[in-house]
């Protein structure tokens, strides 16, 4: 007779199989081959004939367009990252007291959540465009000619706004969520000692409601890291790789990577470590800072 | 009474900035939605005000976009990608929660870790699978890659877990077997986060943009965000038609979403829950 532990082995196969061979085949198999697919250069057929070894990381790494990118990179994150936090708190703190009519501020907030990363890149290509968008007539001066877009030193603060835009409804939901889950007796007991407003939000809901902003801090931060939609639809990289973000050095269109499958590896593989040292990072930095119930 | 003024204040002052913060958020959509109901030579004129309302643009942008075509694309491609991630996140949760056999703990792990890569970081290589099985420009290239992720597996392992364990030895004793407690009892319980998964996941599938681009070259496999970036390239001399090309690829999703609030919140705070 067959032992208890290896009773339901037969039907854990079959059950586990389809996640396993997708897992395996589309998440595992490719991040392998990626790693050594990074030491080749391809031609446009996608053969491999010239073997760059570790060394094509180390120059791609050392590459002006790398770093450059990543420079990108990190001011896009930390323009979108904060304010995309900060404007998701203050909505959701605004929304979330009893008043009359709040349900439909609230859908309001929530509504951007609904607009893709490709339907919103091209609201507001028409609404920053320098000529029909409507931008262009309030401010005037750059935004007339050439564009907020189209100048280099406000082409990414525009993608920016374009994508903390987007994501306000995603921050908005996830937050207010997390303000519901804050047992009313804390602000009750808080009150009795006394606190203020202020106190109460210091003392009570921003630790209360710490996982959750961690959790989206990471995922604004991943996102950031990978834009690809925005910057295509928005700018195609420039003005002279102004918005040329990691992501998009590694898959755009007309940049060296888009022919040659194994410089394109190298770089995403590249950003793969980027990605992980930061999430370790976040995770450890903030993690002490965030107070889990019990 | 003074306590009373103060109160109101705070009122009023919230109530202006609420509708501050409202009138910004949905300023893009209002230009954009004014824009699509405008006949092309008028789109210039009182950006902020309907005038000379007209559905002219919206067929136009309809037809020459191709866009019920790229919604038929993006329906399929979505469904079939929800359904897939539904069931075969629902079997591999099943067997980590209920099954036994030898290591369980370590297999899970290895699935958990799959969500560290990020997408990016495969989509060369995948690309190139695509390339050498002929599934470029076509259904499977768009699907099979994400029938099977690790999110929605943790998911329903998270709510299967709440499923006390003595029901299903009570089960088990009335004669039902593991398919049969899977289909009548642990389903069941968990209809609301299954829900949950699967709008997540259709949303997911809906709004791809990288993936679509890189396995698609015929017009024939647009979905509606490829289409609609084909359609802003062909037609940048006539915004008025991309205008309304946006609104008509916006307007299900913004229904969808309005009926379906509930397991959106739901699904978007899983990731945040403690595990």
């Amino acid at each position: 007779m067959r032992s208890r532990r290896w009773r339901d082995t037969g039907l854990a196969v079959l059950m586990l199989g389809p996640s396993l061979v997708i897992l395996g085949w589309f998440v595992v198999y490719p991040l392998i081959k990626a790693m050594f697919l990074g030491t080749q250069r391809c031609n446009p057929t996608g053969k491999c004939p010239v073997d760059g070894g570790l060394q094509q990381y180390v120059d791609a790494f050392q590459s002006s367009q790398f770093q450059d990118a990543l420079l990108v990179t990190v001011k896009y994150a930390l323009i979108t990252v904060p304010i995309g936090l900060l404007l998701g708190v203050g909505l959701a703190v605004l929304a979330d007291k009893y008043v009359r009519g709040v349900g439909i501020f609230r859908t309001i907030f929530s509504s951007t959540v609904a607009t893709s990363v490709a339907v919103a890149s091209v609201m507001w290509f028409f609404l920053l465009n320098p000529n029909v968008g409507i931008v262009a007539d309030w401010i005037g001066g750059v935004a007339k000619t050439p564009g907020l877009l189209q100048n280099e030193g406000t082409a990414l603060w525009s993608v920016s706004a374009s994508s903390i835009w987007a994501n306000l409804g995603f921050t908005f939901i996830v937050i207010t969520a997390g303000l519901q889950s804050v047992p009313k007796d804390l602000y009750e007991s808080a009150y009795v000692d006394g606190a203020n407003g202020f106190t109460r939000f210091t003392n009570v809901t921003l630790p209360m409601i710490s996982p959750i902003l961690l959790f989206v801090t990471v995922v604004l931060t991943a996102r950031a890291f990978e834009s690809f939609g925005e910057i295509d639809l928005l700018t195609g990289g420039g003005p002279k790789g102004s918005t040329t973000t990691l992501t998009y050095l590694a898959y755009g269109r007309g940049l060296p990577t888009s022919s040659d499958d194994g410089l394109r590896a190298t770089v995403s593989v590249l950003v793969f470590f980027v990605l992980l040292i930061l999430a370790l990072v976040q995770f450890r930095g903030l993690e002490k800072r965030v107070h889990y119930g019990n | 009474m003074a306590i009373d003024q103060i109160r109101g204040g705070r009122k009023i002052g919230r109530y202006i900035l609420l509708v501050v913060m409202a009138v910004i958020v949905l300023f893009p959509i209002y230009v954009m939605a004014i824009g699509a109901l405008k006949p092309g030579n008028k789109v210039l004129e009182n950006p902020l005000l309907p005038s000379n309302i007209t559905f002219g643009t919206l067929t136009r942008a309809w037809r020459s976009g191709q866009l019920g075509r790229a919604m038929v694309n993006s329906t399929v491609v979505a469904v079939v990608v929800t359904v897939a991630q539904v069931v075969t996140s629902v079997l591999a949760a099943y067997s980590f929660v209920f099954l036994k056999f030898p290591g369980r703990t370590v297999v899970f792990v290895l699935f958990l870790a799959t969500l560290l890569v990020p997408l990016e970081a495969t989509l060369t290589v995948n690309r190139r699978t695509m390339q050498s099985l002929g599934w470029l420009n076509s259904y499977r290239g768009l699907t099979v890659p994400f029938l099977a992720t690790a999110f929605g597996i943790f998911m329903i392992r998270q709510v299967f877990l709440t499923i006390p364990k003595e029901m299903r030895e009570a089960a088990s004793m009335d004669g039902l077997g593991h398919l049969g407690f899977l289909r009548e009892v642990a389903v069941p319980l968990s209809r609301p986060t299954i829900g949950a998964l699967a709008l997540f996941a259709f949303l997911t599938s809906w709004n791809q943009y990288l993936w679509p681009v890189l396995v698609t070259t015929d017009s024939d496999y647009n979905t509606v965000q490829t289409g609609l970036a084909a359609l802003k390239k062909a037609s940048l001399s006539q915004p008025n038609l991309v205008i309304a090309g946006t609104v008509i690829i916006a307007l299900p999703i913004f229904i969808v979403l309005i009926s379906f609030q509930r397991q959106l919140v739901r699904g978007l705070t899983a990731g945040a829950v403690k595990g």
